[in-house]
């Protein structure tokens, strides 16, 4: 959430957008595609907060674990559970892809919660990133593994025949828009809640309603630590149905 | 409040600075607010998605090639030694019940010969009993033979006496009335009352 730089000169300043804003770290207002931003920083935070939970917490290999050791074993256990149980044995060999997915979004979006900090998952373009490459790797291993056979995902053998052309219309049309609902809901969460906050903040200015606010925000926080999880832990889901659409295409 | 917004904020911002709106792209007003959705501003995704990309990729190996063997070998490593002290408790206690069963067994054993040993010491002490009792009833009977041989003597020597004293008496009563005692009359008669 970024600091309200700029006043208004009295009266409310509501600029709930503004903690969006994508800023050069090194001064100048030209962002091009290379240039260090503080999406730059943040993601950079993000790794390091990645490899401390996971590489540094665990660096003791200690067969009973410490508490920064347990954070990393359980993440791992949750996510590797996660794989095997939606997506199938055969699912766990893309465990390193989905664990990257998820560690990076739950990071991302935690980190997105300190005061004045830059949230990258609230962005659709990082999002759609993500969403698109989930969707793009799901399509090409669900016809790298099952050939021709992968279109049965859209053939319903369950349903009576006259209905099935239907079906695989409505089946294909939702399986395009998958990448869709799968960005916007991340992005969409994250950047409503962030937003929500800053104009409860916003309203903390008038003193009548501060105490009000103050509250309004400190629940809104507590939401938003949950929303930050559940976020994260549905995008993941997804993306191992998905796979498992791709593996085991006939219903 | 919200015409206050929307005229400090936004309309004004975007029409007051064209300069501004051109240095910072289409995304940012003159005072440096968003302008709409900074997240739909098209200047800034080839930053984002470029910066994304590397994060994934950076993020990917450290996941791939450091933490997730890691991770998983402590977890077998822990599983392993979970295993390995299962076994290890198991073998214990059967070795326990084991040597449970032994100390029974012993104790069945030291109970069956204690038995046994008190039916041998009773057995040894009833025969010395027995030899005791034997040997004192022979001495007893010995006794008894004795005394009554004592017994008999004393009564025939007793018997001797009182023949005499009656033989003396008689002849004394004999001479008291002024005859004169016939010796073997008066014995003989003497003797005939005493065994009559």
């Amino acid at each position: 959430m970024a600091t309200e730089a700029h006043g208004e000169g009295g009266g409310l300043a509501f600029h709930p957008m503004d903690q969006f804003i994508i800023k050069p770290l090194f001064g100048g207002d030209t962002v091009s595609w290379y240039t260090p931003t503080n999406a730059t920083l943040w993601m950079a935070i993000t790794v390091l907060v990645i490899a401390g939970i996971l590489i540094v917490g665990t660096s003791r290999r200690a067969v009973v674990p410490s508490r920064s050791q347990s954070v990393a074993e359980m993440a791992y256990g949750f996510i590797h559970k996660m794989v095997e149980d939606v997506a199938g044995k055969d699912g766990l060999r893309y465990f390193p892809y989905i664990m990257t997915i998820f560690m990076f979004i739950v990071t991302a979006n935690f980190l997105g919660l300190i005061p004045m900090a830059f949230t990258s998952t609230s962005h659709i373009g990082v999002t759609a990133v993500l969403a698109i490459a989930v969707f793009v790797s799901v399509t090409v291993i669900g016809f790298v593994k099952n050939g021709a056979g992968f279109l049965n995902l859209f053939w319903i053998k369950a349903a009576p025949l006259p209905l099935r052309p239907i079906l695989a219309i409505i089946e294909v049309i939702s399986y395009f828009v998958r990448p869709v609902s799968h960005s916007i809901r991340l992005a969409g969460n994250m950047m409503a809640g962030h937003a929500v906050i800053k104009v409860f903040a916003a309203f903390a200015a008038l003193l009548a309603i501060s105490p009000f606010a103050v509250l309004a925000i400190t629940a809104m926080y507590a939401l938003e630590l949950l929303v930050a999880f559940i976020q994260a832990y549905v995008f993941t889901i997804l993306t191992c149905v998905y796979l498992k659409d791709a593996l085991h295409p006939s219903h | 409040m919200a015409t206050e917004t929307t005229a400090g904020h936004g309309i004004e911002g975007v029409q007051g600075s064209q300069l501004a709106s051109e240095m910072a792209g289409s995304c940012v007003n003159a005072d440096g607010g968003a302008v709409g959705l900074p997240q739909l501003c098209g200047d800034w995704m080839g930053n984002q998605i470029f910066w994304l990309i590397v994060t994934l990729v950076v993020t990917y190996f450290i996941l791939a090639r450091i933490a997730l063997p890691r991770i998983a070998s402590v977890l077998s490593e822990r599983q392993g030694t979970v295993t390995n002290d299962l076994a290890a408790a198991e073998d214990l206690r059967a070795r326990s019940v084991e040597a449970e069963e032994a100390y029974n067994q012993a104790l069945a054993d030291a109970r069956t010969e204690a038995q046994a040993i008190i039916a041998q010491n009773k057995a040894e002490m009833q025969g010395e009993l027995n030899e005791a009792i034997k040997r004192a009833d022979t001495e007893i009977a010995a006794k008894t033979a004795e005394s009554e041989k004592a017994i008999a003597e004393i009564r025939a020597s007793a018997l001797e006496n009182v023949q005499q004293v009656a033989r003396e008496t008689a002849a004394e009563i004999v001479a008291a009335f002024g005859g004169t005692a016939d010796e073997a009359k008066v014995s003989s008669v003497v003797n005939s009352r005493v065994k009559g």
